[in-house]
């Protein structure tokens, strides 16, 4: 390290300059940190903070292809599977009167029972259940593939689009996701957990199974499904969060 | 007259001050996440030694039911964060900067000399050239720690994607303890900057503002040196 000599004046210039521009970058600092914090929110965020969410997406979501999740042999499977939410599960509900409802598009719905989805192939899943709170828990599942099933039902145009939507009956709990993450091969209409049939409070008759997703968007007791090219509304994308929670 | 010494480059104090309210913000907003599934704790069965955190911590600095605003702020700052270390490395590397920096042989056995003498157990300290043996190692392992908290946040970030990763970090559970610990180890080294920064004296902080740090003509500490190494000859002679 170089060792100079110089008079104390300049000395004491060349301090207070650096100390300046030191100081007036952290006030610079302070002053963008607050106007993107009290800027304009966007679902529950500050719009710059939403954009980062998006970009993070486009990025990701480009970067990466449709890898498969990680599975386990059903040993290791949990036994008591954590129930966390009942949202879109609050009110009075008659399974026996439950028909999948699929909007085919406006004015062209089709009903489907349990028995005919369960007459369906079944696939059988074990994998690492992921929450956005940050617990994970190995579970197992069983359910016909979402791919599968728009096969059956001849849904290929509207899976063409984007996005799907998935709404309980009250409407009171709605995911958006897109269709590269529904028809992904892992990605389930699921009605059963540990080969029994899926318990109230997991969202029987039907629910989401999604392993590329947090759990947010693994929506149980499904009343209704859409297909846009426009983003569905997402319960809590609206509260904050992000829309895409790929994993 | 002054004679000074041209301590730390410019590249490196900016980076430095850069670093420093990212950093902040990236454990700040941790927080607020972290706090959504807060189960990590020291002890041992039904023992707890150290919960983290106590509810009275959270509600001290307002954090519950905050994630929503912890993962927006993670996600934006996580990039800066990332940009900012990778120039740092970078620097370090081409302006040949690491000579000052990395540990060399003899650092691990002088790093207990300058324990001593930071506690004042010992009146003197090793030569140094910029950095004394507990910074060099200081500095180079808070490099690594940032390496680690990068690799176990992309973990536990893309867990499907980077299923190899979070795979060699052990898992999903434990990636997500290893962020949490590198975390609380960059919090505890930030703590030892700060006391160290403050025992060090105004020369030495203002050196990482100003680039220049003032040589004492006489330093006191040096004279005492010699003069403890010129009794020893006389002994010995």
């Amino acid at each position: 390290m170089k060792t100079t000599t110089i008079s104390n004046s300049k000395f004491r210039r060349k301090s207070i300059v650096a100390f300046l521009i030191f100081a007036g970058c952290f006030a610079i600092a302070v002053f963008f940190w607050g106007k993107i914090k009290n800027a304009k929110q966007q679902n529950g965020t500050p719009a710059p903070l939403r954009t980062a969410l998006e970009t993070n997406e486009s990025i990701f979501y480009g970067l990466f292809g449709n890898k498969l999740t990680q599975t386990y042999p059903a040993s290791m499977a949990a036994k008591k599977v954590r129930v966390n939410g009942n949202i879109g599960m609050r009110t009075d509900f008659e399974p026996e009167n439950w028909k999948l409802q699929v909007i085919r598009k406006p004015g062209d719905t089709i009903f489907i029972s349990l028995e005919e989805i369960r007459s369906l192939p079944k696939t059988e899943i074990i994998f690492d259940f992921k929450c956005i709170e940050g617990w994970d828990q190995i579970s197992h599942w069983g359910g016909v593939r979402f791919s599968d099933f728009i096969k059956k039902y001849k849904l290929d145009e509207q899976a063409a689009k984007q996005f799907t939507g998935l709404v309980t009956p009250d409407v009171g709990y709605y995911v958006g996701i897109d269709n590269k993450s529904m028809m992904h091969p892992q990605t389930l209409l699921c009605y059963e957990l540990n080969d029994k049939p899926l318990p109230m409070n997991q969202g029987y008759p039907l629910r989401l199974i999604i392993p590329v997703k947090y759990g947010v968007k693994h929506i149980k007791r499904i009343g209704s499904i859409f297909f846009s090219n426009i983003r569905p509304p997402d319960y809590w994308h609206e509260r904050g969060y992000d829309y895409y929670c790929g994993l | 007259m002054k004679k000074i010494i041209r301590k730390h480059p410019l590249a490196i104090r900016w980076l430095h001050w850069i670093n420093f309210p990212i950093m902040g913000m990236m454990v700040w907003s941790g927080l607020l996440i972290y706090w959504a599934n807060g189960v990590y704790k020291l002890g041992w069965a039904d023992q707890t030694v150290l919960k983290f955190f106590p509810k009275n911590f959270y509600e001290a600095l307002n954090v519950p039911f905050r994630l929503a605003e912890g993962m927006s702020m993670h996600f934006f700052f996580m990039w800066l964060f990332a940009i900012n270390g990778f120039f740092y490395v970078a620097y370090l590397i081409i302006s040949r900067q690491w000579k000052y920096l990395l540990p060399e042989k003899r650092s691990w056995k002088e790093a207990w000399q300058v324990l001593l003498h930071d506690l004042r157990l010992r009146k003197t300290s090793p030569p140094q050239i910029k950095y004394n043996a507990a910074q060099r190692i200081a500095y180079t392992a808070v490099i690594l720690m940032g390496i680690m908290m990068l690799l176990t946040g992309l973990a536990i970030y893309k867990p499907v994607q980077l299923n190899w990763l979070c795979k060699l970090l052990g898992g999903y559970a434990w990636a997500r303890a290893e962020h949490f610990i590198f975390t609380i180890l960059f919090c505890l080294f930030f703590l030892v900057h700060v006391v160290q920064v403050i025992f060090a004296g105004w020369n030495k902080f203002q050196a990482i503002v100003t680039g220049y740090e003032v040589v004492k003509e006489n330093k006191p500490e040096e004279t005492s040196t010699i003069t403890i190494a010129e009794k020893d000859k006389t002994t010995v002679a």
